[in-house]
Parts: C-alpha cells; sequence; structure tokens
C-alpha cells in the first residue's frame, strides 16, 4: 500500500468530545482529490504498536490543499482515538493511506435522503459538496443529544440551508424513522452513519417499508483484521514464526524472511494460498477466495488475511 | 528520450509496421506452454526501462498513426464514443490522470501547465495546444473524454461502481477485438463478461469482480489478455466486420506468417479520485508471427501454446478458420527444448 507522509496543520476542539485534524502534505504538494464519502486510514506508531484506524474524510472533495478529520473521543478505546487526541499536535507527521470509497453517492439517484447520528456526520460533510456542486435533490437529517455536544452545525446550515433537519434528543426532536422513509419519492436512495443501534433502525425500518436493498446504504468502516497472536510453523523452511495480533500472517512470513507468493492481499485473487499440513484448533478463514467447503476442510489457508486460534498450525512452505 | 513516430496505416493497403526495438519490447503473453484463463490480475507499477510496463500510459512508435487511424474511425462512426450523463466526474478524472502522465512521463513531447484550474494543454506530436478551465466542459472543444481519449493510444471504458458491481457507464472503442461498445454501453461486469467460455464456470469472473471492486486509488493493476487478427487491423469491430470479417478466408501456407498477427492487449485498471470510477485501458500491440519468430523461444512457446490450445477458446477468438496453418507455421521453429517459465524474448 503507498503511503502519503502527511503533517498535522491544525487542531480544534470542537466539542468537549471532538477535534477536528487539518492534514497537509509533507513535501507540501496537492493532496489527491476524493469522491464525497471517502476515508482514510491513519497509521500511528505509539507504544510498540501501530494504530490503524479509518476516518471520513470531511471538506470539498476538489480542494485538494489540505484534509480534514474529525475524531471524538471514543469511551472504551483501544487506544486510537484516546491517542489523537492526547498525543498528536500542530507539526506532528503522520502515515494515512490514500482515499478509499466505501460510503458512495449512488449517481443515478432522483433524491438522496441523508442521515447522520453524532459523529456520524463527518462523511456526509464531504457528500453534501458533492451534491451541492452536482445540483442534486437531497435532506440532511442531523440527529444528536443536545446542541452543545452536535459539531459543525453553523456550517451545514451555511452549506445545506433549508435542506438541513436538525434532530435534538435534548430538546425532545427525536427523528421519526418511519415518516421520513414512508413519503420519498420512488428512485430515492438512503445513506445511514452514526451509532449502531441508529443504523439497525433505519436498516429495518426500510426494509419494513420494502425499499430495495440497493437503495439502502450504511457506512461500516473496516476494521484491518486484527486478531490473536499466535505462531506459525513453516515445514519447508524449517521455521516457528510468530504473528502479532495486529499484523497478519503473511507480513509476519515476510518479516522473518520467507518469500511467500501474493498478488491482491485482501483475500480475493488466490495467490497467496498455502496448504494446511496440521491444524489443531479452529481457522479464521477471512478470504472472499475459498469455498465454504474448503474452509471448512481445514486444508486450505490464505496468510494475506486468515489466521488461527488454534494451538498448533503448521503450512507446507 | 524523443520517440520517432511513423506514418503508417491499419486499414487499405497496411503499411504497418514493427521496428527491432517494437518487436523486442512486445507483451509476450505466454509464460508457460499451455494456456487457460486465471485471475491473472497483477499491480501495474513501474516496470523495466523501454519496457511497456515502465509509464502508466505507454506511448511508442505507432502513436501518430493510430491517433489517425482513430480519428477515422469515429469520423465514420460516433457510436463508438459513449458517456451516460452521471459519468461527467469520471471524464474530467480520465482528463486529469492521462494528461499527467504523459506530461511526467514524456516530457520532450507532451506538457502541462496548470494555473488554478486554468490548464494549458500541449500535445506536440498531434499539433494541439489548448487552453481550458477544469470543470468546465464548454471550455474544451469536445467533452473531456472524448478530447482525451483520441490523444492516448488504447481503448478506454469508464466503469461507474454502484450495487456491489461495476458498470459501463462511458467508453471510447476503436480498436477492439470484436466486441461493441454501442452493444454493452450500460451494462453490468456479468452481463457483458457473459459470452467468455469456460471462465464463469472457473468462477473467475467472480474474484476478478470482487479484486476490482477493492481496486484503491494509486494502486492501478494490470493484465494481458490476447487474440489474433489478420492482417494489422485496429479496428477489427463487430459494426465494421464487412471490412474485415472475410480476410480469414485468404490465408493460406504461404502467406501466414505474413498475415496472422498476435493480438495482445495490456489492460490496465486505475480507481479515479473524484467520481470512484474506475478507467479500464486496453492497450493494444500486433505483431506478426514472422516477426515474432525472429526470437526463437518466442516461437516455440508459440507452438506449444496454440497446438493445445482449447477448441472453444480458438472459437471464442475467431481462430477457426485459419488456426491449424498457424500451428503447421510455427511447428518448423520447435525443436522440443525446455523454455522454462517467463516470457522474455531470449
Amino acid at each position: 500500500m503507498n503511503m502519503i507522509d502527511v503533517r498535522v496543520a491544525a487542531i480544534e476542539q470542537v466539542t468537549p468530545l471532538i477535534k477536528h485534524f487539518k492534514f497537509v502534505k509533507e513535501d507540501g504538494s496537492q493532496l489527491p482529490a476524493f469522491s464525497g464519502g471517502s476515508h482514510i486510514v491513519v497509521a500511528l506508531d505509539a507504544e510498540g504498536r501501530t494504530y490503524r484506524n479509518p476516518y471520513s474524510l470531511m471538506g470539498s472533495p476538489t480542494e485538494t490543499d489540505a484534509y480534514h478529520i474529525s475524531v471524538r473521543r471514543q469511551e472504551n478505546s483501544r487506544g486510537g482515538s484516546a491517542y489523537m487526541h492526547e498525543n498528536v499536535s500542530v507539526g506532528m507527521t503522520l502515515k494515512i493511506t490514500h482515499p478509499v470509497n466505501l460510503f458512495t453517492l449512488a449517481k443515478m439517484a432522483h433524491k438522496h435522503v441523508l442521515i447522520a447520528g453524532g459523529i456520524g456526520i463527518t462523511p456526509f460533510m464531504s457528500q453534501i459538496e458533492d451534491l451541492n456542486r452536482l445540483g442534486a435533490d437531497y435532506e440532511l437529517h442531523y440527529a444528536f443529544r443536545s446542541y452543545k455536544q452536535a459539531a459543525f452545525v453553523e456550517e451545514l446550515q451555511k452549506a445545506c440551508g433549508n435542506k438541513l433537519h436538525c434532530h435534538s434528543d435534548s430538546d425532545g426532536h427525536r427523528l421519526d424513522m418511519e415518516a421520513l422513509l414512508s413519503n420519498q419519492p420512488l428512485g430515492t436512495h438512503v445513506y445511514v452513519c452514526g451509532p449502531s443501534p441508529m443504523v439497525v433502525a433505519v436498516l429495518e425500518t426500510a426494509k419494513n417499508l420494502g425499499w430495495p436493498d440497493s437503495n439502502v446504504h450504511n457506512e461500516q468502516f473496516l476494521a484491518p483484521p486484527v486478531g490473536e497472536s499466535f505462531k506459525v510453523q513453516l515445514a519447508q523452511s524449517n521455521l516457528e514464526v510468530h504473528v502479532p495480533a495486529e499484523m497478519s500472517m503473511l507480513e509476519a512470513i515476510e518479516a522473518a524472511g520467507v518469500q511467500a507468493e501474493y498478488l491482491c492481499r485482501g483475500g480475493v485473487c488466490g495467490r497467496c494460498e498455502l496448504s494446511v499440513l496440521e491444524c489443531d484448533g479452529g481457522l479464521e478463514h477471512n478470504d472472499h477466495f475459498l469455498t465454504e467447503s474448503e474452509k471448512a476442510s481445514c486444508k486450505k489457508i490464505m496468510p494475506c488475511v486468515s489466521r488461527t486460534k488454534g494451538k498448533r498450525l503448521v503450512l507446507d512452505l | 528520450m524523443a520517440l520517432n513516430f511513423k506514418q503508417e496505416s491499419f486499414r487499405d493497403d497496411y503499411t504497418y509496421k514493427n521496428s527491432a526495438e517494437a518487436i523486442k519490447r512486445f507483451p509476450f503473453p505466454f509464460a508457460e506452454d499451455q494456456y487457460m484463463y486465471s485471475v491473472n490480475i497483477e499491480p501495474h507499477t513501474k516496470g523495466k526501462e523501454g519496457s511497456v510496463y515502465e509509464f502508466p500510459f505507454d506511448i511508442d512508435e505507432h502513436y501518430v498513426a493510430e491517433c489517425k487511424d482513430r480519428a477515422i474511425t469515429l469520423a465514420e462512426d460516433a457510436g463508438r464514443y459513449q458517456a451516460l450523463p452521471h459519468m461527467m466526474d469520471a471524464q474530467w478524472d480520465f482528463l486529469e490522470l492521462a494528461m499527467e502522465s504523459l506530461a511526467n512521463d514524456y516530457p520532450e513531447h507532451f506538457k502541462l501547465t496548470k494555473d488554478g484550474s486554468t490548464w494549458t494543454w500541449e500535445n506536440k506530436p498531434l499539433e494541439i495546444l489548448d487552453t481550458f478551465t477544469f470543470g468546465d466542459s464548454s471550455t474544451l472543444p469536445r467533452e473531456p473524454f472524448d478530447y482525451m481519449g483520441r490523444q492516448v493510444q488504447g481503448d478506454f471504458v469508464l466503469l461507474d461502481q454502484r450495487d456491489e458491481t461495476l458498470y459501463a457507464d462511458a467508453g471510447m472503442v476503436t480498436c477492439q477485438a470484436d466486441w461493441s461498445l454501442a452493444f454493452n454501453v450500460g451494462m453490468s461486469w456479468r452481463e457483458w463478461h457473459g459470452p467468455v467460455p469456460r471462465a464463469t464456470e472457473l468462477g473467475v469472473m467472480d474474484r476478478a469482480l470482487k479484486y476490482l471492486l477493492n481496486l484503491q486509488l494509486a494502486n492501478p493493476v494490470r493484465r494481458l489478455n490476447w487474440t489474433m487478427t489478420v492482417n494489422p487491423r485496429l479496428d477489427t469491430s463487430p459494426e465494421n466486420y464487412p471490412h474485415w470479417g472475410g480476410d480469414r478466408n485468404k490465408v493460406n501456407a504461404e502467406n501466414v506468417s505474413d498475415l496472422i498477427h498476435l493480438r495482445v492487449e495490456l489492460q490496465s485498471l486505475f480507481r479515479l479520485p473524484r467520481s470512484n470510477a474506475i478507467v479500464f485501458s486496453i492497450r493494444c500491440y500486433l505483431m506478426s508471427l514472422k516477426d515474432i519468430a525472429t526470437y526463437p523461444r518466442w516461437a516455440k512457446r508459440l507452438h506449444r501454446v496454440q497446438k493445445t490450445m482449447h477448441p472453444d477458446l480458438i472459437e471464442y477468438k475467431g481462430m477457426t478458420k485459419f488456426h491449424p496453418l498457424v500451428v503447421e507455421w510455427l511447428s518448423q521453429f520447435d525443436d522440443g527444448a525446455d523454455l522454462g517459465i517467463g516470457t522474455e524474448p531470449e
């Protein structure tokens, strides 16, 4: 993966729990343009491990001088968001991935209904730029606990005008999902990003009302496939390799100096397939390549994304 | 290093010829003695200096003649270029990618100057100089994909990603191996790959689709595809079948090595930034059997691959009429020596 070196150009405390970070390219050149709804993965080396956290890009996709992300401090953070809040300061350099979009606008939709809960507003902040530029029909529903905890309301009012609908719990203005989704014209697409109960509520309401699946979109941040650490024996190389929790088996094998085949590193192409000689305990197959019966047989594994929870794993490598 | 662009034709008198350097850098597609479909996709990273993989878009000695041939085809049939209305962001993405690549990789021939959104593009070999506003189609002589697609060798299809699949929603296609953009435009991945024999059964198409849906910015991928064409003709389209289909009957034992060309497509795919679309680039290389046989390793390899080709593939690729003549002519070079694995000429 090609990473981009960026420098933290500014940090703003937006609400008591949310910080807004501005990144510029370290060499001063332009960042890549992106599409509304894209995210980047920020890599942080801290306390002997690497955090890789995905954050939505806010701001205009055509503005390539800087990227903007917002980070909410998570109560049960494993360390990533707390580290961003406490240890990242202006002037620091970080590595980020190129933008990836897993939450794209449906370009052929007749109308877009955007539903955000809390920090889930961030992907919509770039999407509304695209929608405004394209002159698309949309409405943005932003639900939060109170105006004090809500980020970016003023900016959104400026960008969306009367297309913005705020729903504040503390004022008793709860979002009525069923009313919202019952009365939309044919060809409308709905998008939701927010806390899990809200996403589930939108998906279920839409399903009960007969919305086609293809018109209902939700943001699911991809966590990197981390797991427990384990040991793997390489029979041909006569080596034992330790696979740490945040490293893939393929990366650990490579780090041990053993040449392994690979192509996509994403569990689909099949190139890195290895034969399992011995296996005590279950394999965690995360790939899309092996069939269900192949996965059940425990004879093959794709080391780029898959792991084991068992005591012993011996590979023909 | 400046390229020497040739004056030559890809129709009528067929004056197209490859120089010795062009033969040596030909992307010969067969690394083994047998051929079957596979997901042969690899990262489109910078290759060896002078190779067809050196830059994202390969420009060679045929550039000017190919662009002229494309202009003739488009003038005769405007349907070879299509773009559905929701693809305008992807059109600008394509223009940007192509202009930046060419200007960066071939500075003797192409120059891009940016002043905010005011861009100036100079294409010296085609004698084009235009200043326009990026994002405003009215400032270009044609819409952006039409404008720039005419200035890069190869065919281009812009794929929109939605509903967990890819749709061919725009294209500039004038050097295709017997498929029609007018027929395929707006189709989904499974629809346009439906006719490919054996590949669907092998699960190749589903795996390739999953791979491409995850294609990432700045991490393009490539693969090679191939067929055989009578005469060095770029436009072997269904629309113009009457102009080339009958040529298959003119092949005989005397002329087979001059008439039959191995047609290799360097297919590359790039994720586009603003549109999240994908550009599918199909860059065509034509090499006569006689030129291929200047390297004995290629001649032997090609003989073995063709001799063992599955009949379904011979039929699908339109080679049935002349295929035995090809195998027979190549057999004179094959001494049965072990060639190892690899596509290198020597």
